[in-house]
């Protein structure tokens, strides 16, 4: 099969897809950070035990739910803006607008959202 | 900045295979993911959330409606918390989160693996762990009620 990439790890870096590839990849990370989040929740209240708390200590502290709030607010919207717009293809020539639009919703949600678990999380 | 314009194929030229229904899948699953966590929230407001929970709580409970997110909460009875009913509500979220959440790990998977072999691999390892998580996940929601 001839899908090998011949783009080395420094060109990769220095390609400048702007918004459009930096939501592909944030949506990855998002992706992937709440399906290792869940696996490892099921795993967790299935086993139980110390294992279980062990791994409960570590989502209930602050800064990981700001990492996995990150995941789930974004992976939530921007699949959102992906399904409208792949449902209705005529809106695709418009991608960048959509992608303004998306990050007018994400960040005051997040910002809020994170100053509030961060408050917390510091005791404030 | 030059609008790049992308060729719509008829549904007819692009073909009906496995791939394509998946790609549909994924938009689909995301939208009744959305009405499904919708589902949870309101339900929960209508079961008193808006005096006995705070806004974590709720969203806890929107996410996966299983009574025991919201164990720790001000709420006076558990009861209507855990009938079949939400039972149901969250096994619906879990298959389609599942399938969704899994499915996406071979996309990811498929562009970094290439060879026939380790895709072949990859797929059989997607369903394996697709059925693991989704029988662990319905036993973790439904043990108190069927098993005592």
């Amino acid at each position: 099969m001839g899908l090998t990439r011949n783009v080395g790890l420094s060109a990769a870096l220095r390609y400048k897809g702007q918004g459009p590839m930096w939501t592909f990849i944030l949506h990855r990370v998002g992706g992937l950070g709440m399906a290792i989040f869940i696996t490892t929740h099921l795993l967790a209240s299935f086993l139980g035990g110390s294992a279980g708390q062990f791994v409960n200590d570590i989502y209930e502290n602050w800064a990981f739910q700001v990492f996995i709030f990150f995941c789930v607010l974004f992976h939530a919207i921007n699949g959102l803006r992906i399904t409208i717009l792949d449902l209705f293809p005529k809106l695709i020539p418009h991608l960048r607008e959509a992608i303004w639009v998306e990050m007018a919703v994400f960040i005051p949600t997040y910002a809020v959202a994170a100053l509030i678990i961060i408050r917390n999380g510091l005791g404030g | 900045m030059e609008k790049s314009h992308p060729v719509v194929l008829p549904l007819k030229k692009r073909g009906l295979n496995f791939e394509m229904l998946m790609w549909i899948f994924t938009r689909l699953s995301a939208l009744a993911m959305y009405a499904l966590i919708l589902f949870a929230i309101v339900g929960a407001l209508v079961m008193g959330a808006r005096t006995q929970m705070n806004m974590a709580d709720v969203l806890r409970w929107g996410f996966m409606p299983n009574s025991n997110h919201v164990q720790s909460t001000n709420i006076p009875d558990i009861a209507p918390w855990s009938t079949p009913f939400w039972r149901l509500t969250g096994s619906a979220l879990l298959l389609v989160a599942v399938a969704h959440g899994v499915h996406g790990l071979v996309v990811i998977c498929d562009d970094y693996i290439v060879t026939e072999r380790g895709r072949k691999i990859v797929r059989l390892l997607s369903i394996v762990m697709m059925v693991s998580m989704s029988l662990i996940g319905l036993y973790l929601l439904w043990q108190d009620l069927l098993l005592g």
